[in-house]
């Protein structure tokens, strides 16, 4: 039998291991920043000016981690049933379709509150259907999720350009977006919650959506830790041997674990297009689905750790142009770069430092290792 | 023969676009048939074609923009087999990782070194590679069909475009009738097999995801030194899925690589060429969806609507001696 | 130059906790065929993983051909001569077998010319040996018999003197044995030195010259198969324990709760594991099931509590059918009246990353004392997990503690309390106390003594066979898929070790 991992205690496996490997991933950046001849800690401090430092800069930071909780949920959710669904662009993008039709439909006659929650569920209900098809696929045909939802990511791309450019856009129009929204199909913004810390959001379009997202992460939170069905999905996940000792039905469990991450994939649509652009532009997703994939390796899939990583997303995505300001060669894409790299360490590295890490405890504890090993069965 | 002269100049632009899908499927296939997924086809390629791209407009000379192209991808692909094969990690998360570091790396390395918005200057001369006109093809162009053929269709293809094609049965070859390519299938299927019969696991999983990196490394040279003249910001554009979608509906089988990308290619040039205009019987086909057919043809694929797609028995899963 | 082919010197292994190989010596004389018997777990497979390159040993040394080897990897021990079969093909399933003999022997970088000096091997060696097979067929298309062929051809093709052949009969037909019996006289007569891994007392009878018996971890004795018998075998293999006592009242068996009918299961490689068995279970008794690993009782218990689907039969749980051959559901099981304490607690009785009361509930997490609507009501749950654990003992008493932080024996007390709580009708229990520490095995014992006093209709299935005698109110012994025997619980250990190691009719084996 391989070597089982000597157990560490919880805060090194969920605290210590993570934060080494968040610190490699941000160390490797700097290097880059380096090799283009700026000073990393000059970048670092206008990074942290630009997200923290003002309002605004609070604002857009906020706006951003919205985005990444819903997406960084989708992720983690299938995660917990073993399934990884890098799907999320192309299910938040079809799930625009889900948001931008009750708005041009309703915008003329409903208020914004009556208009929101029909929003909410057509993005959802979008965004499911649009990861349903490689969920069945997996259950019933075996069909490796991975390879199917990357597929689907790029049939949404065609079949939205299709929409946006032939059908949605007003006649007479060059630009592919739909008419923008009247009023109703507006989100309001959360000033009035910044303001009460004595802060000015300034232009930032910081909105209702981000409370969206936080009742999201709860729901998330309850969904799987406190019902029958996440009991279900997370004994698949860990053992799909003894999900079927239990007598759970693999094959529905995947499937409905797909839609719901779809679902939440699609309600990301909600933030950009109703809460700041007011309508449906090409690629309002901007790459939020996989922001979600570095949100949900770093936060370890639970949703106490996915909104601050989608916050410190955010805080790079916001900081990030602010250092582009400065340092014209650090544009925006060294953002991808560190998505990149807290995937790297996070997600297929994420063992790289645990026997040096074993041994420095081990060594500690006087030798003898951590927790008493469990005896080999045979 | 106004429709053969359209079919000619629709199959030219099908060669053209499906070197680099070849190129990449290839790539893929040494990989994943030693048993490593790659989903990082695209920035490999990418990272290729910006490497190229700056190192010939830097040194003027277009062999040297290959090999650095070369040397860029081999270097990705090791992190790749570092991370999946030594540390055992997860191999979809470690190409997806890789995508975004190449994404990001090219813009910035590029703004940062050439400061033209995240491209390299514009090749010309010795920096590009150039297009090879085979003998006489001038004199038998008026041929009529074949003439055609030979001097439009064969002839005016860049060096690397042949090569591309040559490495299909080369492939072929390297893969049924050497050692090599023996043991690289064996460790795809059962690398206890590999194990027990004395030879590195390791050793041969490195090999091919090398293998690999070379391969992205000349395609990524293509599409900055051959097709275009110069590196464009995410100028692969979703040819590294293409070429993975069409390795998967080629069933790993190198010969099959080449007709689906160029089935894929094909409709790349068609959905252009088609542009507006109605098919018989059809109508209006919108663009979008000739540009989603290899992914929807994929799909339906997966799903085992026309036959089966059998990868790898041990592809994606780390090799651990269990007993 | 000695006789002596391979000599172990000192072999000892352990993995962490596991003591696998303690202390071994064993010698091997060239041109026998050496046996090496023992139960599962004895420790055969461990040595021979060492001597080929497997694993290496903490400590002790090889001698090849009386020099002493280093065997680091698979290709050492070829080129030491030694080649192994291995109990699990090692055989690429899409190659051909000329493409599977010539893995790691091609002899050229182009195959051309290493295929027609193959080709021409192979014939010779399967004209030597009697073990003709096409070169160019596809080796999923073969039967296992042939596969295991292809095997023993590479390892002969390899230039190996000495072979290692591992359980290699539990996927053959008695007539495929036989054969693979005269392939092996074959080998010796040329010279080979054979090393023949089993559990099977009626090969090493048949075919070897000299037999050593492992048992737990330890070479326990070495015989010249001409001067010793089943019998002695049987008992060094089995071992003399001290007998656990458990006070067990006689059973009042009453109806029939559990009834197997012609259970005929089949493997994923199209072998027949589980063949024809029919036996019956009755309230208020504990029918125990004595065998080594690996006979058919892993499949047997599974097909029986919904896991894996049979080919063909009837089980009738409480009078009603079970879709045994149909779509198998463990949920419904559990709903009339069956509980299920697998063999593997670990991966499949057990969450091992959920916490002690949620493994509590694993299987019966519908039903609707733990829930509130569709919510788990972790209050009754925590709750009833804590009345469980102070009912079974299980420490340290702490719900809330992952379930990998429990000791084997605490382990299997969780999954015990579960299923045992659930007043169920009929109780299928497989390896209660496998990795379970002495005192944690007196509570197991009495718990299902108490089940079967309370009306219960107990399947027990177990390798230790002490465990068997001191439960079970009848023993039913399994060899290679069938029921070969029904016996008391004080029959001797001697002639219940016969029938385990396939022995047919114990009594004439004494001839």
């Amino acid at each position: 039998m391989s070597t089982p991992y000597a157990k560490l205690p919880a805060w090194v496996d969920y605290g210590l291991i993570p934060l080494i490997n968040l610190a490699v991933a941000f160390l490797v950046a700097g290097l880059v920043v380096l090799a283009v001849g700026e000073s990393p800690l000059r970048a670092a401090a206008l990074l942290i000016e630009g997200a923290f430092g003002y309002g605004e800069g609070i604002g857009f930071t906020l706006y951003y981690a919205t985005n990444f909780i819903f997406t960084g949920l989708a992720v983690a959710v299938a995660f917990h049933c073993g399934l990884f669904n890098i799907g999320g662009e192309g299910q938040a993008y079809v799930a625009g379709l889900g948001v931008a039709l009750p708005c041009l439909w309703l915008d003329q006659f409903a208020p914004w509150y009556v208009i929101f929650p029909v929003a909410i569920l057509g993005s959802a209900a979008v965004g499911a259907f649009w990861a349903m098809i490689p969920g069945w696929l997996q259950a019933k045909r075996g069909s490796h999720v991975v390879i199917t939802t990357i597929m689907f990511n790029f049939i949404a791309s065609s079949l939205m350009v299709y929409m946006l450019v032939d059908v949605l856009k007003p006649a007479g129009s060059m630009a592919p977006q739909t008419r923008t929204f009247a009023e109703s199909g507006q989100l309001p913004r959360l000033d009035w919650l910044l303001a009460s810390f004595g802060l000015d959001i300034g232009g930032a379009p910081f909105n209702l959506s981000f409370l969206l997202a936080l009742v999201a992460a709860f729901v998330v939170w309850i969904v799987i830790w406190r019902t029958k069905l996440g009991y279900e999905i997370r004994t698949m996940g860990h053992s799909p041997t003894a999900a079927s000792y239990a007598g759970i039905p693999q094959s529905r469990i995947i499937i409905i674990t797909m839609m719901m991450s779809g679902a939440l994939a699609g309600m990301m649509a909600l933030n950009p297009i109703m809460g700041d652009q007011h309508r449906m532009q090409l690629d309002f997703v901007g790459g939020a689905g996989f922001v979600g994939i570095a949100v949900a390796l770093m936060g370890r899939s639970h949703p106490v750790g996915i909104v601050p990583a989608a916050i410190l997303f955010g805080m790079l995505y916001q900081g990030g142009a602010e250092i582009s300001f400065e340092m014209p060669q650090i544009s925006r894409d060294m953002i991808t770069i560190i998505q990149g790299l807290v995937i790297l360490f996070a997600g297929a590295l994420e063992n790289m430092f645990r026997p040096a890490i074993t041994t420095f405890f081990a060594t500690l504890s006087g030798g003898s290792g951590p927790a008493k090993p469990v005896p080999a069965a045979e | 023969m106004e429709y053969f002269d359209t079919l000619i100049v629709i199959l030219q632009s099908t060669v053209r676009v499906s070197v680099p899908l070849i190129l990449a499927a290839l790539a893929g296939l040494y990989s994943e048939r030693s048993g490593i997924f790659d989903i990082g086809l695209e920035g490999k390629m990418l990272a290729a074609a910006f490497a190229g791209g700056a190192a010939a407009s830097v040194t003027g000379s277009a062999f040297i923009g290959l090999c650095a192209a070369i040397f860029v991808s081999v270097c990705l692909a090791l992190v790749h087999g570092f991370a999946s094969i030594t540390q055992r990690g997860n191999q979809i998360v470690s190409g997806v990782a890789i995508n975004f570091i190449a994404l990001g790396a090219t813009v910035i390395l590029g703004q940062a070194w050439f400061r033209q918005g995240g491209r390299t200057p514009q090749l010309s001369g010795d920096a590009r590679f150039t297009t090879v006109e085979l003998p006489f093809a001038a004199e038998l162009a008026d041929i009529p069909v074949l003439g055609s053929i030979y001097s439009n269709l064969l002839s005016g293809h860049f060096l690397l475009t042949y090569l591309a094609f040559a490495l299909i049965p080369f492939t072929w070859w390297v893969l049924y009738r050497t050692r090599f390519g023996l043991r690289l299938r064996a460790v795809g299927e059962n690398p206890g097999a590999v194990d027990t019969a004395g030879i590195s696991v390791t050793w041969l999983r490195y090999s091919g995801v090398i293998c690999c990196g070379i391969l992205c490394g000349i395609a990524g040279a293509y599409l900055s030194m051959a097709m275009t003249a110069g590196f464009v910001k995410g100028m692969t554009a979703g040819k590294g899925f293409i070429a993975l979608a069409a390795l998967i509906f080629a069933k790993w089988k190198p010969v099959n690589v080449m007709f689906a990308c160029l089935l894929f290619g094909f409709l790349d040039a068609m959905s252009i060429r088609m542009q507006g205009n109605p098919l018989p019987f059809i109508g209006v086909v919108p663009v979008q969806f000739m540009q989603a057919l290899p992914y929807i043809l994929t799909v339906v694929l997966l799903a085992g609507f026309i036959g089966k797609a059998v990868p790898p028995k041990a592809g994606g899963v780390p090799y651990v001696k269990e007993r | 130059m000695s006789d002596i082919a391979i000599e172990l010197k000192g072999i000892d292994k352990k993995f962490g906790l596991v003591h696998a190989n303690k202390n071994i010596n064993l010698s091997v004389r060239k041109g026998t065929i050496h046996g090496i018997i023992g139960e599962n777990g004895a420790g055969k497979s461990t040595l021979m993983s060492i001597l080929y390159g497997f694993y290496q040993a903490d400590n002790g040394d090889i001698f090849v051909d009386d020099r002493k080897t280093v065997i680091r990897d698979p290709n050492a021990a070829i080129a030491a001569g030694i080649g192994m079969v291995h109990q699990h093909f090692m055989l690429v399933e899409n190659f051909t077998v000329l493409e599977n003999i010539m893995l790691g022997a091609e002899e050229s970088q182009v195959l051309n010319k290493g295929i027609t000096r193959a080709r021409e091997e192979l014939r010779r060696l399967e004209d030597e040996y009697e073990l003709e097979v096409d070169p160019d067929a596809i080796i999923e298309e073969l039967p296992v018999g042939l596969q295991q062929r292809v095997e023993i051809l590479k390892a002969l093709y390899r230039g190996a003197e000495i072979l290692i052949l591992d359980e290699p009969t539990g996927v053959l037909t008695p007539a495929e044995a036989d054969h693979l019996f005269r392939i092996l006289e074959q080998l010796k007569a040329q010279g080979k030195t054979i090393l023949l891994i089993t559990h099977k007392l009626r090969e090493i009878m048949a075919v070897t010259d000299e037999v050593s018996v492992m048992r737990r971890g330890e070479m326990v004795a070495t015989r010249t198969t001409a001067q010793t018998s089943v019998e002695e075998l049987a008992e060094l293999m089995v071992g003399r324990r001290v007998l656990l006592q458990v006070d067990k009242g006689p059973a009042s068996p009453g109806e029939v709760l559990l009834s197997v009918e012609n259970l005929t299961v089949r493997d994923g490689r199209g072998v027949d594991m589980v063949k024809d068995v029919s036996f019956s279970v009755r309230a208020g008794e504990i029918v125990g099931i004595a065998g080594v690993a690996g006979n058919g009782q892993s499949e047997l218990l599974q097909a029986v509590s919904g896991i894996r689907r049979a080919v063909k039969g009837k089980v009738l749980l409480q009078g009603e059918p079970i879709h045994v051959t149909g779509k198998v559901d463990a949920a419904e099981l559990r709903h009339r009246g069956l509980a299920h304490v697998p063999e593997d607690r670990q991966h499949m009785g057990l969450v091992l990353k959920f916490d002690e009361s949620e493994n509590s509930i694993l299987g019966y997490h519908d039903d609707p004392k733990y829930l509130s609507g569709m919510f788990l009501n972790i209050d009754a749950i925590r709750k009833d997990a804590a009345a469980k654990i102070e009912k079974y003992d299980i420490r340290p008493p702490n719900p809330r503690l992952k379930t990998a932080n429990f000791s084997g024996g605490n382990q299997q007390k969780i999954v015990l309390a579960r299923e045992m709580e659930r007043d169920p009708a009929v109780l299928v229990i497989g390896q209660p106390t496998r990795g379970v520490d002495v005192g944690a095995i007196e509570f197991i014992h009495k718990r299902i003594i108490e089940m079967r006093d309370a009306g219960k209709a107990v399947l027990l299935v177990s390798v230790e066979l002490d465990e068997i005698r001191s439960l079970a109110d009848r023993v039913l012994v399994m060899f290679d898929g069938r029921i070969v025997g029904e016996r008391s619980p004080d029959t001797g250990e001697g002639e219940l070790g016969l029938l385990m190691a396939g022995v047919e009719d114990a009594k004439e084996a004494a001839e």
